[in-house]
């Protein structure tokens, strides 16, 4: 193609060289509407490359997106089922102790048991008893020993309350159309469970409610029971610690190397350096983090604080050069200007250039956040990639993320895992789109154009 | 960039002087304090076990029933792989190791070595109850009915053929026993890295190779046949899928024709869309792999320190909890999570061994 495009160029330029007319010619087609038509084409067909990939990466995305969606929205509502509930005296502490210790202890499976049974009276055969206590999650047991250790003077009343459907019974109620048998065995629900919970939607005593374990829940082996505020709170400590560190000191090497540091072979060692750790890979700090933070320094394995000084390590560099390019591109009469009135180097850096390239540098640091946020990788080593059921209340805590905790959810042979994991990268892409709105809203609304 | 002051320096107070320097001053000295933070003395209230992927689950569950139940802080479980996690646990005794290993195999001599060698002298083994591996396809197409042979000949890289040593040559099943279907080899397994592998190599390949003439005359060295018996082939019909368990079975979901090797929880919470190869006639399930009649099955393993105990709290509750009938028991919450509970007699032994421990601290 190319050859040919250059067989018509000459020649039409030998033509323009004898000094006739490239586009008037003997006889039909004259090269140059040849090789206008040629390269018309060719410009067609990159358009249409253009357009294709662009179309193919939209299709991959969207795709994603909507399969992320589609397993993940119904785990923002949970099934919930109203079932009267006996705090008898004889179950929970017989004695009247009212010793919390004794209270923590009872068999509170029981209590949800015997409710059960008062709204399915009819006598049924021990297997079906069992299909009818299945129905309610364990999480219930421990929301009433939760509620009796809280306030013992229930012990000896009755009353009704939502419990937590168990989490075969809550995807099946939010998935499937409820009108046949077909397909209930893929929710592990049987014929008579099925029938059961038909009784139960008559009679009202079930309802969808929003999933608010989901957002203030720790980590949990039972689907219906997990939720990702430890590990949400985890991902907020460690950026803190990340930026706390690699903040100041990315953004100090940077006003050093920029506006103060001789040029010579060391700070060209230096910046060449800082270049290339921006791309090592970040399985390589954590490494580095485990030998250094936890093993010399005996830093506590699993915490934030390790985590995010893992982070910190990552996304210096970025930060570095962001800000290196942000003081570049305050202009030069800046600082003539201040120097002309007295001020020293210092004050001219710290006073003027830096205040000027604040806003490139905070949209460096968002886009850095961006990126410690969604690392797993370095996590795995640190220990960080652990099963915690308390919410982490330092930096010192042992953590997860949450990127960590959809790796960890994927690994589970549970099928509610599926929901949780879905709406956990909903989280996870929705606050990863707020800040990046907030980078380019930072820009728009700070940038100073010279 | 350098600037030389052309006036003299300005060391008074400026009197524009914008506020961002001063936190940003502020923000240094942070973080400087925190980079530079001797080694943090932490008292340990957690409990920190780490281990096996294939305990994990196991693991997880008695930690949050033991939290959700006791007193005691819900412990720390790491999943680190059963070798990583012995490493560490074998690293020393104190605050910073773990108290808990998970393993899915014994440990071995190396290990207990390693041990000794950083001061880890007493440490209990604890069996938890049994695992099964299975082979499983689409419930849609044909079950299986297979012998180690013949799982050997479609999977390993070099079997015996017409009385000689060759590169497996078997591309479809029925070229290996004509009643197996004319449907091409086609395995999903984990990768090398996986204790499920290793297992399975050991328990289905090793079996049925060792004692091949062929192999021994090749190979007269036990450990050397062993090794070449471990070996799986590496012409595309053996395809290594990641250690997520679920990525295999959503596999055999979408393509009926392939098989899959996994953990028998996984076949038992997909049992609407996947059956298991019966292994010499015997289906795997709950009862066949309890009583060993379903014969590719392994023990499960924790291993506590013994040095840990009275000083982190909870640790020998903790051990209780494991191996008490409400949790490891034939109708406890673990056989439902889908652990192959031990053997009565078993569990009694191993619910003295941990009364042991835990009298052994209480004494002290």
């Amino acid at each position: 193609m190319l050859k040919r495009t250059g067989r018509q160029a000459r020649l039409v330029l030998r033509r323009i060289q004898k000094n006739k007319n490239p586009f008037v010619f003997s006889y039909g087609v004259t090269p140059a509407q040849k090789w206008i038509a040629g390269r018309k084409r060719r410009e067609k067909q990159f358009k249409f490359f253009g357009f294709i990939s662009i179309a193919l990466s939209a299709l991959f995305l969207g795709s994603l997106i909507l399969n992320i969606l589609g397993n993940g929205y119904s785990a923002f509502t949970r099934v919930q089922l109203y079932i009267p509930i006996e705090f008898s005296k004889e179950i929970l502490d017989p004695e009247g102790t009212n010793d919390p210790a004794v209270l923590s202890k009872a068999d509170y499976r029981k209590l949800v048991r015997n409710g059960l049974l008062y709204l399915f009276p009819a006598d049924m055969p021990r297997a079906q008893k069992f299909e009818l206590y299945a129905l309610v999650s364990k999480a219930g047991y421990y929301q009433l020993c939760e509620m009796v250790i809280n306030d013992p003077s229930l012990v000896g009343r009755r009353g009704e309350l939502w419990l937590p459907a168990a989490s075969n019974v809550d995807m099946f109620i939010k998935r499937h159309s409820l009108k046949s048998e077909i397909g209930i065995s893929h929710y592990k629900v049987s014929t008579r469970q099925f029938s059961m919970l038909k009784e139960l939607i008559d009679k009202e005593r079930l309802r969808k409610v929003f999933n608010r374990q989901f957002f203030t829940g720790g980590d949990s082996q039972e689907p219906e029971q997990a939720g990702i505020l430890g590990s949400f709170i985890g991902s907020l400590f460690t950026i803190f610690v990340c930026i706390a560190v690699a903040f100041p000191l990315g953004v100090a090497t940077a006003l050093y190397l920029e506006e103060f540091a001789k040029e010579n072979w060391l700070t060209d060692l230096i910046e060449i350096n800082i270049n290339n750790l921006a791309a090592v890979p970040s399985i390589i700090y954590g490494l580095l983090g485990l030998s250094i933070y936890i093993n010399i320094l005996g830093m506590p394995r699993s915490s934030t604080l390790v985590g995010g000084l893992v982070l910190a390590l990552l996304v210096m560099p970025v930060i570095v050069i962001a800000t290196r390019n942000a003081l570049r591109a305050v202009p030069h009469s800046v600082r003539y200007a201040a120097l002309a009135m007295g001020a020293n180097p210092v004050q001219v850096a710290m006073h003027h250039t830096f205040i000027y390239a604040l806003p490139g540098i905070m949209t460096g640091v968002i886009l850095s956040i961006a990126r410690a946020l969604g690392e797993t990788s370095p996590l795995l080593l640190i220990g960080m990639v652990a099963f915690l059921t308390d919410i982490p209340k330092t930096i010192t805590d042992p953590a997860t993320t949450l990127p960590v905790q959809v790796y960890l959810w994927t690994n589970n042979p549970e099928f509610g895992f599926v929901e949780n994991t879905a709406a956990a990268i909903i989280v996870l892409l929705f606050v990863l789109v707020v800040i990046n709105a907030l980078a380019a809203w930072v820009r728009q609304r700070f940038e100073i154009k010279w | 960039m350098k600037f030389t002051p052309v006036s003299p320096p300005n060391t008074g107070p400026s009197i524009n002087r914008p506020p961002v320097s001063g936190s940003f001053l502020m923000l240094s000295v942070t973080a400087l304090a925190v980079f530079f933070m001797p080694g943090i003395a932490h008292a340990r209230d957690k409990i920190h076990i780490v281990g096996s992927s294939t305990v994990y689950p196991f693991a997880t569950t008695v930690a949050e029933e033991f939290g959700n139940t006791t007193d005691f802080a819900s412990p720390i479980v790491e999943s680190s792989g059963t070798g990583g996690g012995l490493k560490l646990f074998c690293s020393g005794v104190g605050d910073d190791f773990p108290d808990i290993a998970n393993a899915s195999r014994a440990i071995k001599d190396s290990e207990r070595g390693q041990c000794e060698k950083n001061g880890v002298k007493d440490v209990t083994e604890i069996k938890i109850g049994y695992d099964g591996i299975v082979l499983a396809n689409a419930k849609k197409s044909f079950q299986f009915d297979l012998t180690k042979e013949q799982i050997f000949n479609a999977l390993a890289k070099k079997v015996v053929k017409d009385g000689a040593l060759v590169a497996n040559p078997y591309k479809n099943w029925n070229e290996i026993d004509p009643s197996l279907p004319a449907e091409k080899i086609e395995v999903y397994g984990p990768p090398t890295t996986s204790g499920t592998r290793d297992a399975f190599v050991e328990l289905v390949m090793e079996k049925a190779c060792v004692g091949l003439a062929e192999f021994k005359a090749a190979f007269p060295d036990d450990d050397a046949r062993k090794k070449e018996c471990h070996l799986i082939r590496e012409d595309g019909h053996y395809i290594e899928a990641g250690e997520n368990d679920n990525l295999i079975v959503q596999k055999l979901r979408s393509n009926e024709h392939a098989l899959g090797i996994f953990g028998y929880s996984f076949l038992e919470q997909n049992a609407d869309a996947v059956h298991g190869a019966k292994i010499s006639g015997v289906a795997p399930a709950y009862a066949a792999i309890a009583d060993g009649s379903y014969s590719i099955s392994r023990p499960l393993f924790i291993y506590v320190k013994n040095a840990h105990i009275g000083s982190v709290p909870g640790l020998a509750e903790f051990a209780e909890e494991f191996v008490s009938e409400k949790a490891a028991g034939d109708e406890g919450y673990l056989a439902v999570k889908g652990l192959i509970s031990l053997p009565k007699a078993e569990l009694v032994e191993m619910e003295k061994r941990v009364a042991a421990l835990s009298s052994a601290a209480k004494s002290n």
